[in-house]
């Protein structure tokens, strides 16, 4: 790998990067490492001095820190401020780092200790509710998504490298799955919150008829209310719109006050 | 020969989670050899309480970030089993096609990006690019054509779109096929190059009698459903699943560990390896020849050459697949499937082992009660016993500190442990 690299003639710094995972599947670092195509270019952008799962070598002298994974732990508090204090930037990397992801489904609960008891039994074990990185630090620049778009990262951090502004869509994945020309998957009976959702991702799910689960958090304008009179347009049970809004955080403000509506009505 | 050793490793290198060894030695003696689990629980049973079946597949397949297509197909297939549903043949041969990439793709990984740098002297894949791009180059190939292959049948590399309950949302397209087809055959001879790399290596020469729990079904090498078999002569059937597994916890561990007729027991592409070694396709039996791998090995850190076996395995079996679903018209891709109340069970074997989910329905298909038994956690305990053994064989052998923790680190290492989706 080249130490020096240049754009359009100028040279620009190889920042110093680490990868660091929290309470998480660790697939979005995996992510980065299944571009095969385009793998070693986007290796040599960055000078990797951090990445457990990768390598043995490990430094504190990283600029930029990536973050997955939700905290759920007191030692995930500490880990977390510390590489806030070693880091420039904080980049968190996963529906989990940003919103607390699927990990959040236990705090729907409202009750550790039966969440606890369900998988444990009577063992004592460690854990509080799911929180993102921003319940307890500042993060710089959020990466959205369960999993992460690898081409969407590799953008991200070219842009990040070459000091331009990051910016995400404004739009909802609807606008991306209608110049797909896919078929609405209201009309195939399968509720979907492409409507609401920030887009970003080229409506990976909805091209594949899967019905998007909202990993990417609100779009900026989301409209709730009207997304409820399209599910029930539809007859689709409110219940199946709730699992999507409830599944990773993103509108977890949302999902909570349409529980307890549900709950009610039953 | 007397030695004194501090082997302190927190949070393992080179796995997926976190890990730690501690083994220290004091004149010749060992003081303490210990595989510690330090993992935050993330409480997947619990959040399945209450949700639609539905929600199981989508949820329980973010366990894990390399084997979430294992994930999700075990817990489609403990639905199906659940609400009494057979897939068509169709369903199945696409998911068995599915679930070989996912294998090729974690096997690669594995022992191309997290094992072969022990073997090579250095730190990670990275120096490799410079010191030996056609090695690295050969790996990119092979993973880039399982994850290709993945997307292409599942919709998605990593937490696929396109498995649902009752079979796909869509199909590929068979021309695609076709391509994969020839991609698959041409990556035969880069197997065989990663043969003849691993023949180079030198597999620590390490054993410990050991019992190895995997599938088993007549007449093929298994990967989804059949009985459980162990290599002590336990056989049972996949829905007894808990007699097989044990589980208990530990205080070196927060995920929970299993036993069976020992102390402990291993899963994994060895322990299936030993189980199955007459099914295996006959460039994967040549292969694992040429490499003297023969059942029954006791050998853990032959685990890595099990591994580029089961390779080459997935790779014939998916052309046959392919050569199989290319000869018949295309079906409807998705069956309608009814809930009903009961309890559904899977065992599907995913790249580091035997996995097993068991979820319980009122009849509306809400999940009452939801259970996972991982194979790193069945693995845990034996890592910690192989950990114990190994530390011994080290004053022996007389190893100094770097020595024995290259060798600690290793041992960890070849059972590919997946430590989150382990305490999940």
């Amino acid at each position: 790998m080249k130490d020096e690299k240049k754009y359009l003639g100028v040279a620009v710094p190889r920042p110093k990067v680490g990868f660091f995972e929290l309470s998480s599947c660790e697939g979005c670092q995996l992510q980065l490492l299944n571009n095969e195509s385009t793998l070693l270019d986007f290796l040599d952008l960055v000078k990797i001095v951090n990445f457990r799962e990768a390598m043995k070598e490990s430094s504190d002298a990283y600029q930029i820190a990536f973050v997955e994974g939700s905290v759920t732990r007191k030692d995930e508090v500490d880990r977390l401020q510390k590489i806030r204090h070693n880091a420039e930037l904080v980049v968190a990397l996963g529906s989990c780092a940003c919103f607390g992801g699927v990990n959040q489904l236990k705090n729907r609960f409202h009750d550790l200790g039966w969440v606890k008891r369900e998988v444990y039994g009577d063992y004592p074990i460690d854990s509080q509710e799911a929180q993102p990185l921003s319940a307890f630090i500042k993060v710089d620049l959020e990466i959205f998504g369960c999993p992460i778009k690898k081409e969407e990262v590799e953008r991200i951090v070219t842009n990040l490298v070459l000091g331009k502004e990051v910016r995400h869509p404004q739009y909802p994945v609807c606008m991306e799955c209608k110049a797909h020309e896919n078929i609405c998957l209201f009309d195939l009976g399968e509720p979907c919150l492409g409507p609401v959702t920030r887009a970003g991702c080229d409506a990976w799910c909805p091209s594949n008829r899967l019905g998007c689960w909202g990993c990417r958090g609100p779009a900026p304008a989301a409209n709730l209310s009207e997304l409820e009179r399209i599910v029930a347009r539809h007859d689709i049970p409110l219940e199946r719109l709730l699992d999507r809004l409830e599944c990773f955080g993103g509108f977890s403000g949302e999902a909570e006050r349409l529980r307890t509506r549900l709950e009610a009505a039953e | 020969m007397k030695i004194s050793c501090e082997v302190d490793v927190r949070h393992l290198t080179r796995v997926e989670g976190h890990g730690n060894i501690r083994i220290s030695i004091k004149n010749g003696q060992v003081r303490e050899a210990r595989w510690e689990v330090v993992e935050t629980p993330r409480f997947f049973e619990a959040m399945l309480v209450g949700k639609l079946y539905e929600n199981a597949p989508y949820v329980s397949g973010r366990i894990c970030g390399i084997c979430s297509i294992g994930h999700t197909l075990a817990s489609i297939r403990a639905i199906e089993n659940g609400f009494a549903f057979t897939p068509s043949p169709q369903t199945a041969k696409l998911r068995l096609l599915l679930k070989h990439m996912e294998t090729l793709q974690s096997h690669i990984l594995h022992i191309y990006f997290l094992a072969a740098p022990d073997f090579l002297g250095v730190g990670s894949v990275l120096p490799l690019t410079k010191t030996h791009p056609e090695v690295v180059q050969q790996a990119l190939r092979l993973k880039m054509l399982a994850n290709d292959l993945c997307d292409g049948v599942g919709g998605r590399r990593l937490h696929p779109t396109r498995t649902v309950v009752g079979g796909f949302t869509m199909l590929p397209d068979k021309y695609g096929l076709r391509q994969f087809r020839q991609r698959l055959g041409a990556s035969l001879a880069d197997l065989e190059a990663s043969a003849e790399l691993f023949a180079s290596f030198a597999i620590p020469d390490f054993s410990r009698e050991t019992e190895f729990v995997s599938l088993h079904q007549e007449g093929a090498y298994p990967f989804i459903g059949g009985n459980l078999l162990s290599t002590d002569g336990v056989l049972k059937e996949e829905h007894e699943y808990r007699p097989m597994t044990n589980e208990y916890m530990a205080d070196y561990s927060t995920s929970k560990l299993s036993r069976l007729s020992r102390k402990s027991f291993a899963v994994g592409a060895l322990a299936r390896l030993n189980n199955n070694f007459e099914y295996l396709q006959p460039q994967a039996a040549a292969i694992a020849g040429e490499l003297g791998l023969r059942p029954v090995n006791h050998n853990p850190f032959m685990n890595n050459v099990a591994q580029l076996v089961e390779c080459v395995h997935v790779v014939e079996e998916s052309i046959s697949l392919i050569d199989e679903l290319l000869a018949a018209e295309w079906q409807e891709p998705r069956a309608h499937v009814e809930p009903k109340a009961g309890i559904g069970v899977s065992a599907v074997e995913v790249p580091r082992g035997i996995l097993y989910h068991c979820l319980e329905f009122d009849g509306k298909g809400r999940i009452q009660k939801a259970d996972c038994v991982i194979p790193t956690s069945q693995n845990h305990a034996n890592i910690y016993h192989d950990i114990e053994e190994l530390a011994v064989f080290c004053v022996e052998q007389g190893k100094d500190d770097r020595e024995t923790e290259l060798l600690a680190e290793m041992l960890v290492r070849a059972y590919d442990p997946c430590i989150s989706c382990s305490v999940h």
